[in-house]
């Protein structure tokens, strides 16, 4: 397949680099959404349109954003966005705006939207990334209703409100409440663990699998998030240092 | 009105605990959660940063977006206060109290945009909270965090000597240790 093109970048989103299972980004709303396939769902596809949203106007901007307040820039960009879908959620889809309720919000501090309007928007043409934040945003809907269906099925014995599993089966109820989330994304870690050191053994390059915040937030800033806001002068700082001593070497140089 | 801020003293730093029953701030709860000493300093600079910022947000809030009818504009506004104030405190810090710098410093910019922060300002709003009991709010639920974060570094300062499956290891195992914290700290939901 063609680099970058249409198709790429959607598959790129949904399996290669799959946001929830592969890279592991964006846990908080992962686990607090998911207690039904539905509301998974919802969360995902309204991250979704934020991020294809997003994604197209960065690049549209690429160009006219300075380099060094490039961050807080699309930090606006995307509050605005996802204002804008918190008010059209509020307006047309009641039920969903009052079952995600304060985590409609929360999607501006989303490590998968600044990550990508970071390593992919702010570098590629338009059309890319807007594809490119689809891709990512089906990639995250797919993971948020599996994750909300196992879940529901296990918790309620349901998906997608109905019901699926024998009427002897007893709820475990503990799924649906705040301790079933993190047991689920403790099995969906173990796995991926184990896929990652299996193909370790084999000797494929399995760097991309991320493994959500393992040593520090700052293994989120890779893909943005807090530490990018600070870094950033210090990078820019810093080139201009070594330029300084290398020119005073070579003064010391002539000078010899 | 002292009864009223006790109850969400207790309510916000217990019953519905920010990490574990609401997963906000779950970035720094499983990554710097190693040990008790960093956890604690994590934990410190988390209250203090969210009592400021619930402060700033509440009062940016009542006398700039309510009289302007600009209510709509909440997250941005405080997306971008909560990031300014952050920097802002960290370079105050740095001019002024170097011994609190030192010891919170490293862990300042990792809470910009933590999403405790910006959560616990936008749950003031919506619940409709004073300046005061939105300071208070603001105060608990990062108590909260501190504490479920000291106390599980605590546990995982003990798993290191454990005999883990292989696949567990890392971030598996301390899930699952964030889950059973999260069963005992539904206990707290009958106090009220």
């Amino acid at each position: 397949m063609k680099q970058n093109s249409v198709s790429e970048r959607l598959v790129n989103g949904l399996i290669k680099e799959n946001p929830t299972f592969v890279l592991m980004l964006g846990m908080c709303p992962t686990l607090a959404v998911t207690t039904s396939a539905i509301n998974g769902m919802g969360m995902g596809l309204t991250t979704m349109v934020v991020l294809a949203l997003s994604n197209m106007f960065i690049s549209l901007l690429r160009k006219v954003i300075p380099d060094k307040v490039r961050i807080p820039a699309f930090i606006v960009i995307i509050a605005s966005f996802v204002t804008v879908v918190e008010l059209l959620l509020k307006a047309y889809i009641p039920f969903l705006y009052d079952a995600l309720g304060l985590y409609i919000p929360l999607i501006v501090v989303n490590c998968i939207i600044l990550g990508r309007a970071e390593a992919y928007a702010s570098k590629n043409g338009v059309i890319p990334s807007l594809f490119d934040g689809i891709g990512m945003g089906l990639g995250f809907t797919l993971a948020l209703t599996i994750i909300g269906a196992v879940r529901e099925l296990l918790g309620a014995g349901e998906v997608f409100g109905y019901a699926v599993m024998p009427e002897s089966y007893v709820p475990c109820s503990i799924f649906v409440l705040a301790p079933g989330a993190f047991f689920v994304l403790a099995v969906l870690t173990a796995i991926q663990n184990k896929v990652k050191l299996a193909g370790e053994r084999k000797g494929k390059d399995m760097s991309k699998i991320g493994s959500g915040c393992n040593s520090d937030c700052m293994n989120c800033s890779e893909a943005g998030c807090s530490k990018r806001f600070y870094d950033e002068n210090a990078k820019a700082e810093e080139p201009e240092e070594t330029k300084e001593e290398t020119v005073i070497e070579k003064e010391e140089e002539k000078n010899d | 009105m002292i009864k009223d801020l006790l109850i969400i003293l207790i309510s916000s730093s217990l019953v519905s605990n920010v990490v574990l029953s609401q997963f906000l701030g779950l970035c720094p709860f499983l990554g710097v959660s190693k040990k008790t000493n960093t956890a604690a300093g994590m934990g410190t600079a988390v209250i203090f940063v969210i009592t400021l910022a619930s402060a700033v947000a509440g009062v940016i809030y009542k006398f700039i977006l309510v009289p302007f009818d600009l209510t709509y504009l909440q997250t941005i506004v405080f997306i971008l206060v909560i990031a300014a104030l952050v920097q802002f405190v960290e370079m105050f810090l740095k001019k002024f109290m170097k011994a609190l710098y030192q010891a919170l410093g490293v862990y300042l910019p990792l809470i910009t945009t933590n999403c405790a922060v910006l959560g616990v300002a936008l749950t003031n709003v919506q619940k409709n909270y004073g300046i005061l009991a939105g300071i208070v709010n603001g105060f608990a639920t990062a108590v909260g965090f501190t504490i479920s974060i000291v106390i599980l570094a605590g546990i995982r300062e003990k798993m290191e000597y454990n005999d883990i499956p292989e696949s567990f290891r890392g971030m598996p195992i301390v899930l699952v240790t964030a889950g059973l914290m999260a069963i005992a700290f539904c206990g707290f939901s009958g106090l009220l």
